[in-house]
């Protein structure tokens, strides 16, 4: 198998396939759920049924109903759909942020990488949850929000790796090579440098999915996330909080479904970890 | 054979007598994981190993010489399994061994000394703890008798002043003095077998002789049996007792040094001897410079207080080659990252083509930066490992000023010049040999188009018959192009085969410069004769 298809070779590990499955699956969810809802997850019927009740008309609820009596199981298929856009879209945009400065501080070095080094540790020092609790009640709960406060909290961690992958890279003779033919520094950056930090990348990047996606949870529980009634996992759980004793089915849930979408985008990313296979030259 | 050098070989004599072999060796033979090159990284391999004897293991990259000698070791690299054949330590088995038992005779019966003495030692110890800890694992001692038997041994390294080096880091001991501490640890259980993988590979020549010595001295005194592997047969003739020559691994002929070295009996053998270049420089005719392409006056460099480079000036001819010559910390590879520019000197000229180079500003840089190229030391991290390698040449093509089609002509071209086929250029850095990969690198550095050609070190990492060949390129590449080389190297005899003129560094300075011929026949500076009588293997290649 050549080397542009190793990683699909790593799906063949029992780990990476089942984590593969999981995130697979979401994302399926999350794409076919108009058609998967069995009802309008805004949709007010009969408040806190238990799973697998039926509603007068004969109809069944699966997974029970909420306070305000709407479907949990459409609620939870909706929520698949924000959860796994509004993480991803913050996971790009802290990556887009961290790559960049990265780049910059570990190619330049010196006084570029001394400011944005210490911006990154002046962010890093910072307990994540206040950063966002301030970033949202500064700025108000919405959907664009979160994603500048998963930025906020996760860029410096990638301006991290970045900036020492690029410091490793940055002392190689191809490096060298481009330096004396005269190409561009941007060049440099992207072409050379960026492509050959993409196998860390690639495994961090799905790591950090799943936290952004517990982000979100928390955000969501601590009426942060996204306002309602948009459908949100973590939002589920803060309304259901009250009752859970009496109808834990509100947060079980919501609970199980975060977990299992996290547990899926960590075994897949221990499944993507490069094998070190490479034939070893004998000598 | 055995007969016919009985008279003059003391070591053909002790096989005649029937001693016994500490280490004998009968057709092992190692498998290669599936999917490699080959089935076998060594196949069916005899050899006998007595005491007070060096037998040395010559073989190219990739000939299995170091499979061979994990498999002895009991550790096999990962992914190669010992699929058959004996190893006996004084005639007992011990491919079977148990790696309990295995860790009894590691360090303790048979000692390695390794290739990189650095990465060998621990950065976070010093090194004469590292010694004492060896006493730790495989005899009772107390504690004052260990500090005393490591100090003995540092001290019958040939090492000054032992307590300083005891107390030591790694870090703040040399290449040579390292190496010599590992030699110490290997013979701190006093074992039968030595086993060195290219102990000297990463030494300066002058160290090199100094390690060679050493490992010669271990025999004669000590009557150690060693193992030596090295691809360099300049220190095979330096050293062997007797030598094994590998080949795709296959022994492919063995016997007394002598007797191999000047009537090899195989043609892979004369082959490999006939690659070794040799110190005495091919006649040139030599005019004075008259037209430099490349001219350097009082170049200097500093960090701190350091003179990295000091005061440096010569004049390059077109057409013509200068070595540029000295021991690793001389300042030869900060000479050749100035002239490119990588690093900006603290004061001095650099003019190309006439016009000062060092003065330049950004884009006017990026524009006239093509008439000086670089080759690179490492094979391996000159390429960026994700392109392919046509991709490399053809971007090089493209900002030398080509339009992307006579771009991927120009590559093509190129890659006809420098002897790979054009279907390579399609491919990634890592399916390629060393020799290749500075090939393709050459090829980079030619689509620039460029006046002068910087080589540092570039054939330092290859094995001698792919440094033949680089030489035979560089030198057919000067004579159909003009272009003037200028050669960064450690190694004398590379210098001696492919310069005009040779340029002799220590510490920073030139100490001295002339025509190869003279430098090497009739050397005016002690360093440079110093230089010359180290070069391993004089006499006999």
């Amino acid at each position: 198998m050549t080397r542009r298809y190793a990683w699909l070779a790593s799906l063949a590990r029992p780990t990476a396939a089942i984590g593969a499955l999981l995130v697979g699956g979401w994302l399926a969810i999350a794409l076919l759920s108009r058609v998967l809802a069995p009802y309008d997850p805004l949709h007010s019927m009969v408040p806190l049924l238990t799973p697998g009740s039926r509603g007068p008309a004969g109809n069944i609820f699966w997974l029970g109903t909420d306070s305000l009596g709407r479907d949990v199981l459409s609620r939870l298929i909706y929520g698949a759909r924000t959860v796994i856009v509004v993480a991803t879209v913050a996971t790009l945009t802290a990556y887009a942020v961290g790559i960049v400065t990265g780049l910059l501080a570990g190619y330049f070095r010196g006084r570029v990488d001394a400011v944005l080094s210490f911006c990154a540790n002046v962010i890093l020092s910072f307990p994540v949850l206040v950063l966002y609790i301030v970033i949202i009640v500064a700025l108000g709960a919405s959907a664009a929000n979160v994603v500048l406060a998963v930025t906020f909290g996760s860029a410096p961690a990638i301006f991290r790796i970045v900036r020492a992958i690029t410091i490793d890279l940055r002392s190689r003779d191809f490096i060298a090579a481009a330096i004396t033919q005269g190409e561009s520094t941007w060049r440099i950056l992207l072409v050379e440098i960026l492509p050959n930090s993409s196998g860390a990348l690639i495994v961090d990047f799905c790591l950090r999915l799943g936290y952004s996606a517990i982000t979100m949870g928390v955000l969501g529980f601590l009426g942060l996330g996204l306002p309602p009634p948009t459908p949100d996992w973590g939002g589920m759980v803060n309304e259901g909080r009250t009752m859970a004793f009496a109808f834990p089915h509100l947060v079980l849930f919501p609970c199980m479904a975060l977990s299992s979408l996290v547990l899926g985008l960590s075994l897949l990313a221990d499944g993507l970890r490069q094998p070190p296979a490479r034939v070893r030259r004998v000598g | 054979m055995m007969l016919r050098q009985a008279d003059s070989d003391p070591v053909a004599e002790s096989q005649m007598d029937g001693s016994s072999p500490i280490l004998s060796v009968e057709r092992l033979t190692v498998a290669l994981p599936k999917g490699a090159d080959r089935q076998l990284a060594v196949e069916n391999a005899s050899l006998d190993l007595r005491r007070g004897e060096i037998l040395c293991i010559v073989g190219e990259s990739g000939s299995g010489k170091s499979a061979l000698s994990g498999a002895i070791m009991g550790a096999p690299a990962p992914g190669l399994t010992v699929t058959g054949g004996s190893v006996r330590l004084q005639g007992k088995e011990i491919t079977t061994l148990s790696e309990r038992a295995w860790c009894r005779i590691r360090g303790n019966r048979i000692a390695m000394i390794f290739q990189e003495p650095m990465a060998a030692l621990n950065p976070a110890v010093p090194v004469g703890r590292q010694i004492m800890e060896v006493f730790e694992l495989h005899a009772r001692m107390s504690r004052a008798q260990r500090r005393e038997r490591a100090f003995e041994l540092i001290r019958s390294m040939q090492l000054p002043d032992p307590e300083r080096i005891a107390a030591s880091y790694p870090h703040q001991l040399s290449g040579g003095q390292c190496q010599r501490v590992i030699i110490a640890m290997a013979l701190a259980m006093n074992p039968e077998v030595l086993i060195a993988d290219e102990p000297t590979t990463a030494l300066d020549v002058t160290t090199q002789a100094q390690v060679l010595k050493l490992i010669r001295d271990l025999r004669t005194v000590h009557g150690h049996a060693i193992l030596f592997i090295t691809h360099d047969f300049g220190v095979v003739a330096e050293i062997a007792d007797r030598i094994a020559v590998m080949r795709h691994g296959r022994i492919v002929e063995i016997g007394a040094a002598r007797q191999v070295l000047t009537q090899p009996a195989h043609p892979y053998t004369r082959e490999l001897i006939a690659a070794v270049p040799s110190l005495t420089p091919p006649p040139a005719v030599l005019s004075p410079v008259t037209n430099p392409v490349l001219s350097v006056t009082g170049l200097k460099k500093s960090y701190g207080s350091v003179r990295a480079v000091n005061e440096i000036s010569f004049e390059l001819e077109r057409g013509t080659t200068l070595s540029v010559v000295g021991e690793s910390g001389c300042g030869k590879s900060s000479l050749a990252r100035l002239i490119v520019r990588l690093t900006q000197p603290t004061s001095g000229r650099v003019e190309v083509n006439g016009k000062c180079y060092l003065s330049l500003r950004h884009g006017e840089l990026r524009s006239s930066c093509r008439a000086v190229q670089m080759i690179f030391q490492d094979p391996f991290g000159s390429l960026n490992p994700l392109r392919r390698v046509g991709a490399t040449v053809e971007r090089a093509a493209i900002l030398a000023g080509a339009d992307r089609r006579t771009a991927r002509a120009r590559a093509a071209e190129l890659f006809d010049r420098i002897g790979l086929p054009r279907e390579a250029m399609d491919r990634r850095p890592a399916a390629f040999s060393g020799g290749q990969k500075q090939r393709i690198g050459i090829a980079r550095a030619l689509a620039m188009n460029p006046d002068v050609l910087i080589a540092d070190e570039s054939l330092s990492a290859l094995d001698a018959s792919s440094q033949a060949q680089i030489i035979e390129l560089l030198r057919k590449l000067q004579n159909d192009l003009g272009l003037a080389i200028l050669m960064i190297t450690h190694d004398l005899r590379v210098a001696a085969q492919i310069s005009h003129r040779i340029a002799v560094m220590q510490a920073g300075k030139i100490v001295e410069i002339g025509p190869a011929a003279r430098v090497i026949n009739s050397p005016e500076h002690p360093y440079t004769r110093e230089l010359l009588d180290a070069a391993p293997g004089r006499g006999l290649v």
